[in-house]
């Protein structure tokens, strides 16, 4: 043992001596929700939210589930989330397509407007944004939270794919068109199947985004029967004030789909999250 | 000039000379015209339009029903006498600056301390970035439970013989707000800590190595070799930041509504009560117009950026 290697030996330990506690911060809080939801009622209600179980049940998810409708909720944010982001996607894609392979006059003006429009508050919008729905007869429909979305996200997720269709080389689709490929051929053969890698982060990105969303459903729904997970969430709150395993069953129904998401992108997920942020 | 052989032109191999402009991107063939066109409609009709009405709604009185009545500057004259409103405006300079300082000094130190590889550094990573993929709605929830009067955090603290500071922190109105921002900063900082972890990477380890070959102190190299290489990183985060320190809804919604007693009201949530439970609706856009002005400054400062990497 050289002096060096015990003096290695030695920070390591201290290393993990702070950093053990800290990240018990983090996963403290998740641990004891989720133990929560595995505990009956009756134990809660006997020996406080904070005790450790004594015996495991399944009633709060079962309650969750069914009365407290968590389990149709869920169903719902799927049917808005898929169609928001593939259709969100789709739509960046067309227009950072144009914005980065031709010579659109004042492309960077249109590319930086869209962008802001991403990042405007969206209380700026809500009240507008509900008459615009309810003057195309469609508020308090699942096609007026999937158009929102789409509109709200579209701006970013052009300025995502707009940096990484620009860095595609000229020869490329240089060599298609001599061979007669058009525009429409170029993109769907050449430059969608090489901007994979940030279709997928954006992809993930936007699930999460857009699954997690509270504000836009509770804007533009009105029949409780339509609420997605996050607002279906808070709505059960209400009903089940002291059923401490209820609530928190829901709560970990409503993460669970997301950390899922997480769990399998999560390298695109992390570089989603840095794109148009670092250099 | 040109060490590298020229492809050969088009014209030598006998086909019309493509229309090319100095940019070196292709004249715009109408289909492509479309391609820009229906998702610029899309944006404009669900984002612009709207904001621009909002503008239009904040100097009118209306409740939804009929037509509006302008009242010019009225609602911003009453906002500043509005108590509430005041104490909103105030309570989201608090959360600016406590989201934001907590976050982004945690987020940084988290970074530092998880930069280097070594054992354990990846879980560690992943237990703390975590709780970004949650809705804020969901973090909220997971703290009320601790939060509770016989919740993990009064029973920790009589643990440890406290029981005076034992509180019912999110129904006292001197603790509410610091309760929620406390579950705020629980999420972000594992964000702040992905953006800085990344911001590391493009710094040059070799400088650092050098300063300690030097005999510079930790602190030495950190405030005068890493930290000025990070700015560019600093920029974005401090504008996202701040822009969700303004967007803060759900959370607070999720965990006091506002309350008890207004006190942990911010704008957002004051408007969203102003405009869809009192239906004022001039009222609250007006709300709205402040919120977006105070966020105007930041948003340019990101957009500035972004501009900067199109031209890197």
């Amino acid at each position: 043992m050289t002096t060096a290697s015990i003096r290695k030996r030695r920070r390591g330990w201290g290393f993990h001596a702070v950093m053990a506690p800290l990240t018990l911060l983090w996963v403290a809080p998740m641990v004891f929700v989720l133990v929560l939801a595995f505990r009956s009622f009756d134990d809660i209600a006997a020996r406080g939210t904070a005790a450790w179980p004594v015996s495991l049940s399944l009633d709060g998810f079962r309650e969750a589930l069914g009365r407290g409708t968590m389990g149709r909720a869920l169903w719902t944010s799927v049917q808005v989330t898929v169609p928001a982001v593939l259709l969100s996607l789709l739509l960046a894609s067309w227009a950072a397509y144009a914005l980065s392979r031709f010579a659109i006059p004042g492309r960077r003006a249109i590319l930086l407007t869209m962008l802001a429009g991403n990042l405007l508050p969206p209380q700026i919008l809500l009240i507008p944004v509900s008459r615009v729905m309810e003057s195309l007869g469609i508020y308090d429909t699942l096609v007026a939270l999937v158009a929102i979305h789409v509109g709200f996200g579209l701006g970013f997720y052009t300025f995502v794919l707009h940096g990484f269709m620009r860095s595609i080389p000229g020869e490329l689709t240089e060599a298609a068109r001599m061979d007669g490929a058009g525009p429409v051929q170029i993109y769907g053969r050449i430059i969608m199947p090489l901007c994979r890698p940030s279709l997928a982060a954006l992809g993930a990105l936007a699930t999460t985004w857009i699954f997690n969303d509270l504000i836009w459903a509770i804007t533009v729904l009105r029949t409780e029967a339509k609420l997605p997970v996050t607002a279906a969430l808070l709505n059960l709150q209400g009903g089940y004030v002291s059923n401490w395993n209820v609530v928190a069953a829901a709560s970990v129904i409503a993460a669970v789909p997301t950390a899922i998401v997480f769990f399998a992108f999560q390298r695109h997920f992390v570089s989603g999250l840095l794109m148009g942020s670092n250099k | 000039m040109t060490a590298v052989a020229a492809p050969p032109r088009p014209e030598e191999v006998g086909m019309a000379p493509p229309r090319r402009r100095k940019s070196g991107l292709r004249a715009v063939p109408p289909i492509v015209w479309v391609f820009l066109l229906i998702p610029a409609v899309v944006e404009v009709g669900m984002v612009f339009w709207p904001a621009v009405n909002s503008f239009y709604l904040s100097l009118t009185e209306w409740n939804g029903l009929g037509a509006a009545r302008p009242v010019g500057l009225d609602n911003f004259r009453d906002l500043f006498s509005d108590g509430i409103f005041l104490g909103a405006l105030k309570n989201n300079v608090i959360w600016a600056v406590g989201f934001g300082g907590l976050s982004v000094l945690g987020g940084l130190a988290l970074a530092l301390a998880l930069n280097r590889p070594r054992r354990g550094v990846g879980l560690y990573r992943s237990a703390i970035y975590l709780p970004m993929v949650f809705s804020l709605a969901v973090t909220g929830l997971f703290w009320r439970v601790q939060y509770q009067p016989d919740g993990t955090i009064n029973t920790l603290l009589g643990a440890v013989g406290l029981e005076s500071v034992e509180r019912q922190w999110l129904a006292d109105p001197h603790t509410a707000l610091y309760a929620v921002l406390i579950a705020a900063v629980w999420r972000q900082v594992g964000y702040v800590m992905v953006l800085y972890l990344a911001g590391l990477k493009g710094t040059d380890p070799t400088l650092d190595d050098a300063a300690a070959v030097d005999g510079a102190t930790a602190w030495q190299r950190f405030r005068f070799v890493t930290w000025p290489q990070l700015r560019g990183v600093n920029t974005v985060v401090f504008a996202v930041t701040v822009i969700d320190s303004l967007r803060t809804f759900d959370i607070v919604w999720a965990m006091t509504q506002g309350g008890p007693y207004h006190s942990s009201e911010l704008l957002s949530t004051y408007m969203f009560q102003q405009g869809f439970t009192f239906l004022n609706l001039g009222y609250a856009s007006a709300i709205a117009v402040v919120i977006f002005a105070l966020a105007l400054i930041f948003i340019i400062t990101y957009l500035v950026r972004a501009t900067k990497e199109e031209v890197a």
